[in-house]
């Protein structure tokens, strides 16, 4: 799973002379496996507010091992900081230099995780710079932890509780390996919609979900994600990729469905299958997308236009047809794969950067379509990721990208497909219309 | 065993129901695109790709798991190795190992033979899901040694002693060697396929224009029903493939016309098969999944067509009574006396291009007064085919015709183009299939939109 690199300095003589020379030091991430422990150890609760209290409540009944002070040398598995009550920049002090004497004793792949709220829903200046500064806190931090460990943080709407159904999904999710490539990053729950997590491991049965693009890479990964999570995926891909496509299909015991998404009637089609195939349709990953690089200067209108009319006008034509159907009414999710090309930018990719931003865009605005019938609408934004696609670029420039984040290494398609598969699933109900970038924290860019 | 049936004092309910209420639907198929000889497929076995050809009809129908009632595939080409060839396919596949195969062997007309045969079972009430199919490959033909050498090799594998054996190795002479490579030949006349077509084409004075003209139409045909996707359900690419690699989308009339005839050319009368009126050797494989309609509800799958009947023919072509590749004309007028039709009721036609001239042959031969009464035993002729209803989206001309697996690419692709169909006049849409095969014989059959 890990690249050569990582696997070297991992121990022993390479782990040492990597050390020694200041050189780059990843270490193996831990990903989400059925039946692991939530965390790797006890998780302190930094915060006194009743919301403070509440969360320690809710990790107690999950079975955790729970700290209200930290015990000295005692390793963490995690360390959450809630900060809901802060009404001044002053108010910070206390509970993060408190975090701040434990991040030593963080385990290996440790959590940090803020519980705040929405800086644009506070009442006063002072409220919202200090909403606003633990921004900026947290993506700090999240540079400075070691050994996989990320920081990421909930922002909450300034009526909702620290334990409503989706700040206990995402502050799960962020706990959890499902997490691992997620780093210095913030998801905001603005509503109570949504389901309170349970330990199920299967938090996605009963539910149907479409997979585009799901004949290799990212989205064969969500594909086996979403079923691994108990869903039934139907697969779907351009019918020239219909040999992968079908190998994906038997292995997730689904069914393959050669469409190329950028048909006029590809909405229907998809709902049709589904429903005649499946009898629902719950989920609709939008993963497909074409990269035909070029700068500007060089850029003819054949590569414009292809990667528009696949990566942001066909996902904006099927959702018109999703939206428009009956059969999308119980509580549905969409997520659609972005890309840190669209926030960033990128050079040689102005068609695609155009066409990312273009699903950010759609995303944000979705979302209050959504919201009628109890459905959500999200886009994760990958950074560097190991696919076949990455593994053709130059050997340095492959290796610059791989290591110009937080955590030093590229990230695997499971990590994206964990982040789609929380975003689809009923705990993250109350998030919607959220751009949730999975990149170790990509020092480059936005 | 039986005493344990006995002790239970129970009679059991028969679960067969009587054939009327019960029919066998086609449910869709997948074949993976037809390669010329040589080419792509160059390196894979009939396994190969007709495990390819059932992993993609699994993923398209959810079949995974599924324990079918029975699968029934062939080649014509078969190595001896491959005398389970459709079971190890369906090991090989993502199909419940309980699954039950056969390997059936009827030359050109094997896949279409697969598909009446279980649709029979079904209609029986043996079985209630099936899937039928068969593969080719050309390029992966079965090489054997000479008749000299192989008795050789058989007696020294009875050989006892090293003395004896030295003896039966100095038996071996050069001429022994020569491997014996499969042909179309056909074993009673000496003549290939090609040739005894080429007596048949100048029997019924068919012209090189009606000829290039009707591979023409396939080309075209089947280049228009790609280009509006209607191939995207009904095949899996592989190796690189996604079309069939003999096809040319952008052939003409002049370029066909300028071919040099191939057969025929000895004939007295003026040679008028070519290489583009005649289909290559080809690779490729196809599967058709068939079910009761119950089967196909309970598992919310789509019906397109129904199996309504088949009927199988033969002719004396050693004596030179008929055309090698004739026998579907005596089958298809049987079939529809059986069903109170005529050429008029049918909707679709697909009669299977071996070659131009087959096609073209078998029309006239309908169309010929003398010959209805004569050898059809009819009032007159048999009648006239619209030709604006024959092989609508291509054929073998244009396809490649990989033996075994032409029948079941044009079950899969009819039952489709039944289904788009609907109705016609208020009652479902008729379409005739009509293959041709080796050894005078010819197998037919009758679908109705479902």
């Amino acid at each position: 799973m890990t690249d050569k690199y990582t696997q070297l300095v991992s121990h022993g003589l390479g782990k040492d002379v990597a050390k020694r020379l200041g050189l780059p030091q990843p270490v193996a991430l831990r990903r989400y496996q059925p039946g692991a422990p939530l965390v790797t150890g006890p998780v302190l609760v930094n915060g006194d507010s009743a919301g403070a209290d509440d969360v320690a409540t809710a990790l107690l009944g999950w079975g955790l091992d729970v700290r209200r002070n930290a015990l000295p040398k005692e390793k963490l598995g995690a360390i959450i900081l809630v900060l809901d009550a802060v009404q001044h920049p002053r108010d910070l002090a206390k509970p993060v230099l408190t975090a701040g004497t434990s991040l030593r004793d963080l385990a290996a792949n440790a959590r940090v995780v803020t519980i705040s709220r929405t800086s644009g829903s506070a009442r006063t200046p002072a409220s919202a710079a200090a909403r606003q500064g633990i921004d900026g806190l947290l993506r700090s931090l999240a540079k400075e932890l070691r050994a996989g460990a990320t920081a990421n943080g909930i922002l909450l709407d300034d009526d909702l509780a620290t334990t409503s159904p989706s700040s206990l999904g995402a502050l799960r999710f962020f706990l959890s390996g499902r997490s691992a490539y997620v780093d210095g990053q913030f998801l905001t729950v603005r509503s109570t919609s949504g389901m309170v997590p349970t330990d199920s491991e299967k938090p996605l049965a009963g539910k149907v979900a479409v997979v585009t693009g799901a004949a290799r890479g990212i989205g064969a990964a969500i594909a086996r994600t979403l079923h691994r999570d108990g869903a039934t995926i139907v697969a779907v891909d351009i019918p020239a990729a219909g040999d992968h496509l079908a190998a994906v299909a038997n292995e997730v015991r689904g069914t393959a469905l050669q469409l190329d998404i950028s048909r006029d009637d590809a909405g229907h089609r998809i709902i049709d299958h589904a429903v005649e195939r499946h009898g629902r349709l719950d989920i609709v990953v939008h993963n497909a997308g074409i990269t035909r690089d070029r700068l500007l200067a060089n850029m003819d209108e054949g590569r414009w236009q292809s990667v528009i009319a696949v990566n942001i006008a066909a996902q904006l034509s099927i959702n018109e047809a999703l939206l428009a159907s009956k059969h999308f009414k119980d509580a549905p999710r969409i997520v659609s794969v972005a890309s840190t090309s669209g926030i960033a930018g990128n050079r040689g990719q102005t068609n695609y950067g155009a066409s990312k931003g273009g699903v950010i865009g759609m995303v944000r605005s979705t979302a209050a379509l959504m919201e009628p019938f109890g459905g959500t609408i999200n886009a994760v934004a990958p950074g560097f990721i190991e696919t076949e696609m990455t593994a053709k670029m130059p050997f340095a420039i492959r290796e610059a990208a791989r290591r110009l984040n937080s955590l030093k290494q590229g990230g695997q398609p499971q990590d994206v497909a964990e982040a789609i598969s929380f975003l689809a699933s009923d705990a993250a109900g109350g998030i919607s219309g959220e751009v949730l970038r999975v990149c170790g924290q990509q020092l480059v860019g936005a | 065993m039986a005493a344990a049936d006995v002790t239970t004092g129970e009679t059991r309910e028969p679960t067969i129901t009587p054939q009327s209420t019960r029919s066998a639907v086609i449910v869709g198929g997948n074949r993976i695109p037809f390669a010329r000889t040589g080419g792509a497929y160059v390196k894979s076995s009939n396994q190969d790709m007709l495990t390819a050809a059932l992993e993609g009809l699994i993923a398209r129908f959810g079949l995974q798991d599924e324990r079918i009632g029975e699968v029934a595939a062939g080649a014509v080409l078969k190595h001896s190795r491959d005398f389970n060839l459709t079971r190890e396919a369906v090991l090989g596949s993502a199909l419940s190992p309980e699954t039950p195969a056969y390997d059936l062997q009827q030359a050109c007309a094997t896949g279409l033979e697969t598909v009446i045969g279980l649709s029979n079972k079904i209609k029986l009430g043996q079985i209630d899901s099936a899937i039928a199919g068969g593969v080719d490959s050309a390029s992966d033909a079965p090489i054997a040694v000479s008749e000299g050498l192989r008795e050789i090799l058989l007696d020294l594998n009875r050989a006892k002693t090293p003395v004896q054996k030295l003896k039966i190795i100095g038996r071996i002479r050069p001429k022994d060697l020569a491997p014996d490579a499969p042909n179309t030949g056909e074993p009673r006349t000496g003549l290939s396929m090609g040739e005894h077509q080429a007596l048949t084409t100048a029997q019924w004075k068919i012209t090189r224009e009606a000829q290039d003209e009707l591979a023409f139409n396939s080309h075209r045909n089947l280049a228009s029903a790609y280009e509006r996707g209607f191939f995207d359900d009904l095949m899996t690419p592989y190796r690189g493939l996604s079309r069939d690699s003999n096809m040319r989308a952008d052939t003409t009339l002049e370029k066909l016309a300028s071919l040099k005839p191939v057969f025929g050319k000895n004939l007295g009368s003026e040679a008028t098969m070519t290489a583009g009126n005649s289909t290559p050797l080809t690779d490729g494989a196809s599967t058709v999944l068939l079910a009761t309609e119950e089967w196909a509800d309970a598992h919310a799958l789509p019906k397109l067509a129904t199996v309504l009947d088949g009927e199988a023919a033969a002719v004396d072509f050693v004596h030179g009574k008929d055309g090698l590749l004739m026998a579907p004309v005596f089958a298809v007028p049987r079939l529809l006396a059986r069903h109170g039709l005529t050429l008029e009721d049918i909707d679709f036609f697909e009669i299977h291009e071996a070659f131009a001239g087959t096609v073209l042959s078998t029309l006239a031969a309908w169309e010929d007064e003398d010959f209805g009464r004569t050898r059809l035993g009819l009032d007159g002729a048999l009648g006239k085919v619209d030709r604006a209803k024959l092989n609508v989206n291509g054929s073998s001309l244009a396809a490649g015709h990989p033996f075994a697996a032409t029948g079941g690419r044009i079950v899969a692709s009819l039952a489709k183009m039944l289904h788009e169909k609907g109705t016609v006049d208020g009652r479902p849409a008729r379409g005739l299939i009509s293959v041709c095969a080796a050894g005078g014989q010819g197998v037919v059959a009758l679908l109705e939109a479902a």
